[in-house]
This record gives structure tokens, C-alpha cells and sequence, in this order.
């Protein structure tokens, strides 16, 4: 296919949908964000004869979309959080742990375990953009072919609702990174409590949970991948691990991107109101000091989609994405904290109201460059890529 | 459907351009800065690429090659990777045949573009910016007054590119409320072309200003005949033009950056590998590649005749605003060194910040 950025007929049918159902998940914003003790139903009310024509889960082998499936994957993702945060996790199945099982999980595995949904466990009290520091261990009890696990995890996406963990533990604390591992454990195992649930500034009816565990046994077979062995410094086993996070990268971005269009829309309506002009074409000099702020606003949000499609397009062609996962979430990371903070500027007073969602996104978008690397961890990754350099030559 | 796939085609003309920029332009640029001239020798070596005859139709003595303004993007960022002022110079002829090819009539196109499809360079030049604090191309104020069959024009126009050599202007001016552009050749009545304009940056592509004092054209003269032309359109595609140039300037900025950074040490270690050179050159590779795809968006919606006013604002203000930000910021990479001549970071310096503010100059 030839440079090109327009969708199909169907593909836009799919996003359009996925806008349709955001809205039904937009009525009920308010109420769980002031009430992130309750869980969100399953179905909502009005959802309940709604037919989704598209999966924001859906599997790799998905065709239904003629753009590639991580492309339409991210536009969907923008599409049901420009609705509200809280639609992606209504549907369940698109945990974190889903993406690190299908990157690193064998063929068995996806298939004993792909129909739980699955969230992920790398951050510890004492460490979290460092994850080769991870306390956590898992010992091998050859007698019972058992792994026992021992350690704490926090800001566990997903954690108080997910039927299992993928998580990161250590084999073998001298051997650094080479001795981390992804194990799997269900719901439910002994020795495995969710501690508490987090209170956020932000994205509230998204369930944030710490876990426990405390000589927690789980079958040798938990172990994800199955490869036990642990490998020489600078084998690269580690940067399998983290491959998980090249598709995963783009979403968080898309995700974030999707609030911030919501805040740009309600923005524009609300300027719109007041007479305020947006005109493209002409000099910036010719326009409103609102008008022009909305205008770079909007090409903000512009430029970051595109190098998130850009991450997913990669993706799509089978191609490596690394340096253009971490281009994605870095700008949108920044872009969305400007896009959403700017709106409030713009329409003042009321942009602070509870009484719309303006400061609420304000509050959900802000996750956006922290979580699943932080906007400093990304750019770390792009300067290495851009300098030849390893990460012993840029900490 | 989305992709950001080159064809073979696209590859290999990026390549072929790459090489041309590297060898034909950059070891160019500084001395054409410094004395301000636009060599004729490089004029003709580029006019034997064929950037714009090739892409006229064959009855006007074209090659007759499908026009592709993302394909032309692409060389243009190759090109402006090269030097910015010589890349302009080497496409300014497109800007005035394409307007031609795009939105002329049979007669306009036949009286003009065969000049274009000879063996010696040749080229027209648009005058679209005016003198003054606050240029806003939606609101000008040269003037098109109705008189017999024909028009009288009056203003004033400035940085009219290679207003030395161009053999006509495509004046844009207001037509009773309407904005048209009108084909004047340089010898007109009433016309006077200035001395070269001195400016910050784009030394070597000569800008003059335009007097027009009650100029007579005849009705032949309006672009698109009777009916006018798509103004808008052409002055967005040349929005989108300029957006590709600065990205193919911002990614010269960087790439200078990188292994000057990896060389030059402080406190025992290239500075490239503390955070704070590393993460500026992290920002600067963000910004070059989100700043390519909004011109490619707004490239491919000329090309597939989408409305692009949007698109083309966004690319043009995104990469203004970007490619200043990564030629400044090249300069504090580069310390002491970005200030002083030896190296192009400050000529780029003085490049971006003319760029951003000079609509109208190249096409796609």
C-alpha cells in the first residue's frame, strides 16, 4: 500500500461504532469517577442491545479491517476513551498480562489461558522504571515441580477485577536482569492476596490494586515461555520481556490521545459558542488569541496521532517499532497534559467545573506519561537508538 | 486505508535525491550564503533532473509523468536536507508551472509551459506576500479593479522568489471579493521589480519586492480564465511545499547533532551521553518524524484532491514551530561551536527562522 491517510468505508463504519458505544459509557463518567469503590456493570443499561462491530481486543489474526489490525486497534482505543477511560476496561480481555502472554506465552499457554483476562505485575514498592531491580522471587521446589513465589507488586492495572496475573519475579537476584522471569498466577492460588485497591488522581473507575504474595506455589508449567534457564549477561534475554511493550506503547498513547480529543471537542463547541472563529489558511496573526491557542492545540493532537499510527502501522507490517513505540508515547505523553491543561486555560472558570468532564480528563490524561514507561524512559530509549549507544552508555 | 509505505519508485528517487543533495548542495551552501548568489552552473546541473519538466504533460513538451505530491515531498525533503535556500531555488519553477498545469486554461498553458520543458532553467515566480507588519494571505491588499475586457492591478508585493530570472509573476490579488492570481511578465507597465532583498536567513535564493502601480493586464492574464482559480488550493499545497522543507532542515539539524555530540567531550565522556544532550536530541528525532507525517498527510490529500486547507495549515504551522524549536536547540547541542560559521548549525538557525514565515515560495 502507497503513502496514504484516509480510511475505508468499513473501517470508518467500525470506528464510528466504537464512538457510538463510547458515548453510552460517557453517561455514566461522573458517577464512577465519584464512586471508585464500585465496579462499573459488566453491560450498562443502554449497552445491553448495543452490537460492537469491533473488538478493541480482538486477536492478531483478526482481518475484519482493512487497515492493518494495530492501526484500527489504536483508532478504536482513541475512540471508545474519547467516550470515557472506563469503556476499555468495561469489555475486559485487553489486560496488559493478554499482550505479555501472546508475546511470550507458548502456544499451550495462549490457549489454556487466553480466554482469562490477564493483568500485569512488574512494580514493586522500591522499583518501578527500573524493573531489573525486581525484589519479588520465585523459587523452584523441584520435589513438588512447584514454583514458589514471594514478594509484593503494586499499581497492578486491572488487578481487583482480573482472573490472573502475569508477573515479573527473579530466579536468580545475581544475575540481574538475565534472572527475571514472567510466571502466571490464577486467581484464587493460596499464598496470593490483593492487598488494596490505589486511589488515583485520575482514571478512578479503572481499578488499580497491590498484591501479596506469601509462599504462593503454582505449577513449574506457570512459568511463561517455559524457558527456564537463565542467560548470560547481554544474551538479550530481557529485551524479550520488554518487546511486550512495543505494541503496548501506541495504545497507552492512543488511549490518552482519545481523552484529549474528547477535551478538544467539548473545547471547541464551548469557543464556539462564545464566537469565537476557526479559521485555518490565514495568518496566525489574523486570529483570536483563543482561536490560535485552540488551532496549535488541535495540530498538537494531530502530529501525535499520527506518529502513534505511524508506531502501529510498523506493527502491522511486521516491522521493528522499538524507537517509533517510544516516539508515540513520548509525544502523546506531553501533548495530552498540554491539550487538556490548554482547554482549561482557554474556557477558564467553567473548565474547572465538575459540573462537565473537562477536569476530569484533565485527571485521567495525566497517567498517560507515566504509566508503562515514563515520558523520561521513552526518551532514554530514543537516544539510545539514535546514538548506537547501550543502556551501560545511557542511563 | 493508513500506510506510510514508500513505493519502490518513491525509494528509489529518494536515494537518487539523497545523494544529489549531499553531493551537489551541501558542499554549496555555506559559500552561497556568505556571498548571497545562486550559482548558475548549479541551476543548470538541477534543471537536468527534470524535477519539473518531467511532470508536464507531453502536448505542452513535458515528459508527461503523473504528478505526485507526496512523491515530490519526498524529494523535496532530500532536497531542503541538502541546503533549504538551494532546494527552493531548484523547485521554484514547479511553483509556477504547476499553478499552470493545476488550474490554467488551454491557451494559458499552451502560451506558457513549453518555456519550462526546454534545456535551459527557466522559471516564473509567485508574488504572494506583501509588505508590512501582519501579512495574512486571507486578507491582502493588492488589488485587481475590472477595466475593458482586462484588470488594472495596484500594490505592493515582497520575498517574490528569483524575482531576477522569473520570466512572469503569478500576482495574488484581491478581485471584488474574491482572490485571484494573474500571470504579469516581468516587462509589464507599471511593474517595478526591486533590488534583492537582504534577509536572515535563505541567502542564496534571491527575494525582490514587487511595485505594482496601475498595471494593465488583459483578461488572458487571469489565471483559470472567466471562471478564476482555486487560489486557496494553490496557497495551501505551497503551505504543505514549505512544512517538507523545514522537516528536510530539521533532520540536517539533527544529524549534524548526533555525532558531534558523540565526539565532542566534557568532564571525561562524550557529551552525548548525559541526559541532558541525550534527551534534547530524543526531542528533536520526536519532532522530525511527527512533523514529516503531518506533511505527508496534508501531500497525500493533494494528491487524492481532499480538501487539505486543514491539513496543510496544520503541517505548515507544526513544522514552523517544530523546525525553529530543533535549529535553536542544535545550536545549544553544538555550544560555542553552533555560534560560529565553520559549522551550518547557525545557518540553519537563520534558514528555519525564515521558512517558517515564508508562505508561498515552493509547491509540491
Amino acid at each position: 500500500m502507497p503513502i496514504d491517510f484516509t480510511l475505508s468505508e468499513r473501517d470508518r463504519g467500525i470506528l464510528q461504532n466504537v464512538r457510538e458505544e463510547g458515548l453510552i459509557c460517557r453517561n455514566y463518567a461522573r458517577y464512577y469517577d465519584e464512586h471508585e469503590e464500585e465496579f462499573a456493570p459488566d453491560v450498562l443499561p443502554e449497552a445491553a442491545t448495543f452490537e460492537p462491530s469491533f473488538d478493541v481486543s480482538a486477536h492478531p489474526y483478526d482481518k475484519r479491517v482493512d487497515s492493518g489490525l494495530p492501526v484500527i486497534s489504536a483508532l478504536a482505543s482513541i475512540g471508545s476513551t474519547w467516550g470515557d477511560y472506563s469503556v476499555r476496561m468495561r469489555r475486559g480481555g485487553g489486560g496488559l498480562g493478554n499482550a505479555a502472554l501472546s508475546a511470550a506465552g507458548t502456544d499451550e499457554q495462549k490457549k489454556k489461558w487466553g480466554g482469562l483476562t490477564l493483568a500485569m505485575a512488574i512494580t514493586e514498592p522500591g522499583c518501578g522504571s527500573d524493573p531489573s531491580k525486581v525484589q519479588c522471587t520465585a523459587v523452584l521446589d523441584e520435589a513438588s515441580d512447584e514454583w514458589v513465589i514471594d514478594g509484593e507488586k503494586i499499581f497492578v492495572t486491572t488487578g481487583c477485577r482480573a482472573d490472573g496475573v502475569i508477573l515479573w519475579a527473579t530466579v536468580d537476584k545475581s544475575a540481574g536482569r538475565a534472572g527475571i522471569k514472567s510466571f502466571l498466577v490464577e486467581k484464587g492460588t493460596p499464598g496470593f492476596v490483593v492487598a488494596h485497591k490505589e486511589k488515583k488522581l485520575g482514571i478512578r473507575a479503572d481499578d488499580t490494586a497491590a498484591y501479596v504474595f506469601t509462599e504462593c506455589r503454582i505449577p513449574r508449567e506457570n512459568l511463561l515461555g517455559l524457558n527456564e534457564e537463565v542467560q548470560t549477561k547481554g544474551s538479550g534475554g530481557f529485551r524479550g520481556v520488554m518487546k511486550t511493550f512495543n505494541m503496548t506503547r501506541p495504545m497507552v498513547a492512543a488511549i490518552g490521545l482519545g481523552i484529549a480529543e474528547a477535551a478538544l471537542d467539548f473545547t471547541r463547541e464551548e469557543l464556539e459558542k462564545a464566537g469565537v472563529v476557526l479559521e485555518y489558511g490565514g495568518s496566525e496573526s489574523s486570529l483570536s488569541a483563543p482561536a490560535a491557542r485552540f488551532i496549535r492545540l488541535e495540530t498538537l493532537f494531530e502530529a501525535s496521532k499520527l506518529a502513534t499510527l505511524r508506531a502501529c502501522w510498523l506493527a502491522g507490517e511486521g516491522q521493528p517499532n522499538n524507537t517509533e513505540s517510544s516516539v508515540s508515547k513520548a509525544h502523546a505523553g506531553t501533548a495530552v497534559r498540554e491539550i487538556c491543561q490548554g482547554c482549561i486555560e482557554m474556557l477558564g472558570p467553567m473548565g474547572i467545573s465538575r459540573e462537565h468532564l473537562l477536569e476530569k480528563w484533565l485527571r485521567d490524561c495525566r497517567i498517560t506519561d507515566i504509566y508503562e514507561g515514563t515520558g523520561q524512559i521513552q526518551r532514554l530509549i530514543i537516544a539510545r537508538d539514535l546514538l548506537g549507544y547501550t543502556r551501560a552508555d545511557l542511563k | 486505508m493508513i500506510s506510510f509505505e514508500l513505493t519502490e519508485e518513491q525509494e528509489l528517487v529518494r536515494d537518487a535525491m539523497r545523494n544529489f543533495a549531499a553531493e551537489a548542495m551541501r558542499p554549496l551552501a555555506r559559500e552561497c550564503d556568505e556571498t548571497e548568489s545562486l550559482p548558475d552552473a548549479f541551476l543548470h546541473q538541477v534543471w537536468e533532473l527534470g524535477l519539473t519538466s518531467t511532470q508536464i504533460p507531453e502536448v505542452y513538451g513535458g515528459g508527461g509523468e503523473e504528478r505526485s505530491p507526496v512523491t515530490n515531498a519526498i524529494v523535496l525533503e532530500e532536497l531542503a536536507h541538502g541546503d533549504a535556500a538551494l532546494a527552493i531555488a531548484a523547485v521554484a519553477p514547479s511553483l509556477f508551472a504547476n499553478a499552470l498545469v493545476d488550474h490554467g486554461t488551454e491557451e494559458q498553458k499552451q502560451a506558457h509551459l513549453p518555456a519550462f520543458c526546454g534545456d535551459a532553467y527557466h522559471t516564473g515566480s509567485l508574488a504572494l506576500i506583501e509588505p508590512g507588519a501582519l501579512f495574512d494571505p486571507r486578507r491582502l491588499r493588492t488589488v485587481a479593479e475590472p477595466k475593458g475586457q482586462g484588470f488594472v492591478l495596484s500594490g505592493a508585493k515582497s520575498f517574490v522568489p528569483l524575482g531576477d530570472r522569473a520570466s512572469h509573476f503569478l500576482v495574488i490579488a484581491r478581485n471584488n471579493g474574491d482572490t485571484d492570481a494573474f500571470i504579469v511578465p516581468r516587462d509589464a507597465r507599471g511593474l517595478r521589480i526591486s533590488e534583492t532583498e537582504k534577509n536572515l536567513g535563505l541567502r542564496a535564493l534571491p527575494t525582490h519586492g514587487l511595485e505594482l502601480e496601475r498595471v494593465e493586464v488583459g483578461p488572458e492574464s487571469r489565471l483559470g480564465g472567466n471562471d478564476g482559480c482555486n487560489v486557496r488550493r494553490l496557497l495551501d499545497n505551497s503551505r504543505a511545499a514549505l512544512a517538507v522543507v523545514m522537516v528536510g532542515l530539521s533532520r540536517a539539524v539533527l544529524e549534524y547533532c548526533v555525532p558531534y555530540a558523540k565526539d565532542r567531550e566534557a568532564f571525561d565522556e562524550p557529551i552525548a551521553k548525559k541526559q541532558a544532550i541525550a534527551f534534547l536530541l530524543a526531542e528533536m528525532h520526536i519532532e522530525v518524524e511527527s512533523s514529516r507525517w503531518l506533511a505527508w498527510q496534508a501531500a497525500s490529500h493533494l494528491e487524492k484532491g481532499h480538501a487539505v486547507t486543514r491539513s496543510a495549515h496544520m503541517a505548515y504551522r507544526y513544522a514552523s514551530e517544530k523546525s525553529m524549536w530543533v535549529a535553536d536547540n542544535g545550536v545549544q547541542v553544538l555550544g560555542g561551536h553552533g555560534f560560529i560559521r565553520e559549522h551550518p548549525v547557525e545557518l540553519w538557525f537563520r534558514h528555519a527562522r525564515t521558512l517558517g514565515v515564508l508562505e508561498g515560495t515552493v509547491a509540491l
